[in-house]
């Protein structure tokens, strides 16, 4: 803590990006730093943002990598926009980076890194520490490659060892600035370089060295406080979307009982979710690393039929060649898990960047009358349960379900309070018993759920396929009417799945002037730009999407209600089209950003405000 | 058959027939196609082969082979075209305890379904695959298929194939296949003999059946199948003995430096001593490849069982992994796991 207290300034929230070249180990900094912050008792979201190159040519802009933390004593809602404080490491980093620093933000920049030929590398006429290009900002400028190299002399290590703990300089400093403790970062140190003890020193003294530094010059650095967040009682961990799919999923099979086979080719930002399941062999995960995607998801089929659940994970690209497949789980009824964790498109399109953009391809994109149940998850945590609910639903309703998340969600983390599996609902597939009058298209009257017969099965032995059979006995069957009959039982089997998803709920007054709806990836966003115009008196409410097919069944009754419906989305107006279709009564106005970036809380203010007063 | 299969899969308890395993479908297939001799083999093969009659599975893709799965009394997946290499993967994967049996034709396989082919059998996952080789496409009525002869006149090659064909064998092998064996519709006998040793292998087993298509492509492997010379342009291979073909019982295989060479028995002084002894199970593919590669008209033609080698399996493997790190691990469910690495009281 800071000496005179009387200096300590106490926020709700504050957002730190550290960014670096991809060699000076920013993801470890901003890690250790939300970790710290999150046992401390804040809560926290965070968001890297790393280039697509894996180790582009140092001090280029290309090479730039960066990690944005959140934290507050309020509820934090995503990773936040522009930052507070911005450490850049080199001057790409700066000049990559000063676009998302708030005016009056402080920038702590490794001044030993700013010489000419690197400086003029990243695209700076002059050196910016020295002109008045930063007038605007509370620039921090720290000799930080020398005090580093000074703080390990007494332990002989050489300069290149010493260099590649500098990122712990600016970490120190920042520990001091907000009011952190050490112990954490100590007891990775030791045991991430248990093997190492002179690299378990030299950090620490670097680490302290920070601190110290910071302390020193307290005239030009504020110390901060955020006071701890009041959060539930109860156990929390951090996790990223991705990782929480995954387990979502397990908990799946743990919970239904059926055993989980994921077959998936790797593909950015989907790859994580690939990665954590082939960690639990121990809980039975089997991952299948596929040839291909299509050999991706028809594994997963394959799997399926024989009684697992089945689980495909994919980006963009990766949806589009599996759709043929993805008619063969509708017209087989057969459950299984497709996950689109969204990138910018079309084709290739931006890799590493977010976007809403698949969303009509989930719809629609298929050959046929095809329908799939969509959820999406609306925040890294709620990945964990979209994701069990997604199996949930297929799994019970014998369809294929469709999960999407994005890059956004899917590589960023929040707090998650652990839940127990006691807590979570039992899931009941509708396996067939063994020789009874099993058909493979004989149905549940309620649902139109068939049943589940699975090889090995006494008296279950039976044939589906691609091709369209009759309704009940499942022979292959080219009747006009029957296949139209199927038709209309494979779309009403999915209506009838609002009946069991709950109601869609209203954030502020469920009746007014305007409605802002979101769906998915953007809910923090935009809820945080809601709750800020709340606090400034503006009635506008707020309705977030998670179950798109089928919508819940009282949608129409909430739209109606507004005077004004204006739908943010990350997309040339995806959802909004899809609303259209239902819904054509209804006065839509669109946001839509197609950037590959997140909304901002600024620029979703401005327009509700705008909508408001237009 | 004088072997016995020993593996996991649960047989039957009681003894099975033909009847076991003969669907209520009417077979549309056309008057005089190979397939139903295959059908027909399969149905009295599976008694034999004895497992539970439950235990069975046939996965297909698309084309006149792949309507298989409905004219037999088994489990049955029809899947789409080219997929049934991928689908099978994951329904032997997800439950070892089945005898999986994908139907292909040589369009599903070699062209739209080409990469899951390799990869299955570089996997060498436990599956038996029947590849029903007609060297056209039946379904979609008579154009030329990958494994069409340069030259074929079809209805989409009017000129004459430009194209190479792929000999099926030479793509098993070059995938690192464990076992490949040729048959031919006309033989049923050979092919429950060659169904019977495909099931008895733990990993990929390829059965490439020489098939001919009435319709599109009649007589295809007359030149090689027809009666009066059959046993003159094939060789059966048989493990354990000398490479003899011939009518008379009077040619066969011998090295010659680095190459096969057929040689007449009595000639030049050649006698039984001189000819290869056929040995499936070496690991070497070398000679495999030589003789998935005979062709007319220097060489016979080679069918039975080519290569059958011992690897492990990938569905084994992936049981045998599972086991170790369960043992190992402490995390035994969900709330292990959720509640694993850095957690925090609040």
């Amino acid at each position: 803590m800071a000496e005179n207290t009387t200096k300590v300034i106490e926020l709700d929230d504050v957002v730190i990006r550290f960014s670096g070249d991809s060699g000076d180990g920013m993801q470890l900094t901003g890690t250790l730093f939300s970790d710290t912050a999150a046992i401390t008792g804040n809560d926290i979201a965070t968001f890297p943002d790393f280039p697509a190159e894996i180790r582009a040519p140092q001090n280029t802009i290309a090479g730039v990598s960066g990690f944005q933390v959140h934290f507050g004593k309020i509820k934090i809602h995503n990773s936040g926009d522009l930052c507070d404080v911005l450490v850049a490491m080199n001057p790409a980093s700066l000049k990559t980076n000063l676009k998302w620093v708030k005016t009056g933000g402080s920038i702590i920049v490794d001044e030993d890194s700013f010489e000419e030929k690197i400086f003029t590398k990243a695209g700076f006429a002059n050196n910016p520490l020295e002109d008045e290009s930063l007038l605007q900002y509370n620039v921090i400028k720290v000799p930080m490659k020398r005090l580093t190299r000074e703080a390990v002399i007494e332990l002989g290590v050489d300069n290149k060892t010493a260099d590649r703990s500098k990122n712990m300089f600016a970490l120190g400093m920042l520990y001091y600035m907000y009011s952190k403790t050490h112990e954490h970062t100590f007891k990775f140190f030791e045991k991430k370089f248990a093997k190492k003890p002179i690299v378990i020193e030299a950090n620490k003294k670097v680490l302290m060295a920070g601190y110290s530094y910071a302390e020193s010059v307290e005239a030009q650095i504020p110390a901060v406080s955020v006071p701890k967040a009041t959060m539930p009682k109860g156990r929390y961990r951090n996790i990223t979307g991705n990782v929480a799919t995954a387990w979502g999923l397990m908990a799946a099979g743990e919970k239904s009982g059926r055993p989980i086979f994921l077959g998936s080719y790797p593909i950015t930002p989907a790859t994580e979710i690939l990665i954590e399941l082939s960690n639990h062999r121990s809980l039975g995960v089997k991952t299948f690393q596929a040839e291909d995607e299509i050999a991706g998801i028809t594994s997963a089929i394959g799997a399926s039929f024989s009684g697992s659940l089945g689980i495909t994970t994919t980006s963009g690209p990766g949806l589009s060649l599996k759709s043929e497949a993805m008619g063969l789980a509708v017209i087989t009824e057969l459950p299984l898990v497709v996950v689109n964790v969204q990138r910018a498109g079309p084709s290739t399109g931006l890799p590493t960047k977010s976007e809403q953009g698949d969303l009509l391809q989930a719809l629609w994109g298929r050959n046929g009358e095809s329908p799939m149940i969509i959820l999406a998850a609306a925040s890294s945590v709620d990945c964990f349960y979209a994701a069990f609910e997604t199996a949930q639903l297929s799994l019970e309703h014998m369809t294929p379900a469709i999960l999407l998340t994005d890059g956004y969600i899917g590589f960023g983390s929040e707090l998650f309070r652990i839940p127990s599996m006691s807590d979570l609902p039992e899931i009941h597939p509708p396996i067939a018993a063994p020789n009874s009058d099993f058909q493979p298209y004989k149905r549940n009257p309620e649902t139109l759920v068939r049943e589940w017969a699975l090889p090995g099965t006494e008296g279950l032995r039976h044939r589906i396929g691609g091709l369209e059979k009759t309704d009940g006995a499942g022979l292959v069957s080219t009747d006009p009417h029957n296949h139209e009959k199927m038709v209309k039982i494979r779309a009403e089997k999915i209506k009838l799945i609002e009946n069991r998803i709950p109601l869609q709920d209203v954030y502020g007054d469920d009746e007014g002037d305007l409605l802002v709806i979101s769906w998915g990836g953007t809910k923090g966003a935009v809820r945080n730009a809601v709750e800020n115009l709340h606090n400034k008196g503006v009635k506008v409410s707020h309705a977030h999407f998670r179950y798109i097919n089928p919508l819940p069944r009282n949608t129409r009754e909430i739209l109606g209600k507004f005077k004004k419906v204006l739908v943010c989305e990350l997309n040339n107006g995806q959802f909004v089209q899809y609303l259209r279709t239902n819904f054509p009564e209804i006065p839509y106005i669109q946001f839509n950003k197609v950037q590959g970036l997140p909304f901002t809380i600024t620029e979703l203010c401005d327009k509700i405000t705008q909508t408001m007063e237009g | 058959m004088t072997t016995r299969i020993n593996n996991t899969i649960e047989k039957s308890s009681v003894p099975l027939t033909k009847d076991d395993f003969v669907s209520d479908q009417m077979v549309k297939w056309c008057p005089g196609c190979g397939n139903h001799a295959i059908l027909n083999a399969v149905a009295k093969v599976f008694p034999e082969i004895g497992y539970k009659k439950e235990n069975y599975v046939f996965v297909s893709g698309i084309g006149c082979s792949s309507r298989f799965p409905y004219y037999v009394n088994t489990y049955g997946f029809h899947g789409i075209h080219g997929r049934a290499m991928a689908i099978a993967s994951g329904v032997k994967i997800a439950n070892p305890g089945l005898s999986v049996w994908i139907v292909t034709g040589d369009g599903d396989s070699m062209a739209i379904g080409g990469n899951h082919f390799i990869h299955l059998i570089r996997r060498n996952i436990d599956v038996n695959l029947l590849l029903f080789n007609n060297q056209i496409y039946g379904l979609t009525k008579g154009q030329y298929s990958p494994t069409s002869c340069l030259g074929a006149v079809t209805k989409t090659s009017p000129f004459g194939t430009i194209e190479h064909p792929f000999n099926p064998g030479e793509l098993v092998l070059g995938a690192q296949g464990t076992f490949f064996a040729r048959g031919i519709d006309v033989n049923p006998k050979m092919l429950t003999g060659i169904m019977f040793e495909a099931a008895k292998h733990d990993g990929t087993s390829i059965v490439e059946v020489l098939q001919n298509c009435v319709i599109y492509n009649d007589d295809v492997f007359e030149p090689i199948l027809n009666r009066e010379f059959r046993d003159d342009r094939t060789i059966l291979l048989e493990a354990g003995k000398p490479m003899i073909f011939g009518k008379n019982r009077d040619k066969g295989l011998r090295m010659n430096g680095y190459s096969l060479e057929v040689v007449t028995l009595g000639e030049n002084g050649m006698s039984e001593s001189d000819l290869l002894i056929h040995n499936p199970h070496q690991n070497d593919p070398g000679i495999h490849l030589m003789l998935a590669k005979m062709s007319q008209p220097a060489f016979p033609v080679a069918l039975g069982v080519i290569r059958a080698a011992k690897y492990p399996t990938y569905d084994d493997l992936m049981e045998d992994q599972i086991t170790t790190v369960k043992a190992k691990s402490k995390i035994k469910n969900m709330d292990d796991l959720l509640n694993s690495g850095e957690i925090w009281e609040v």
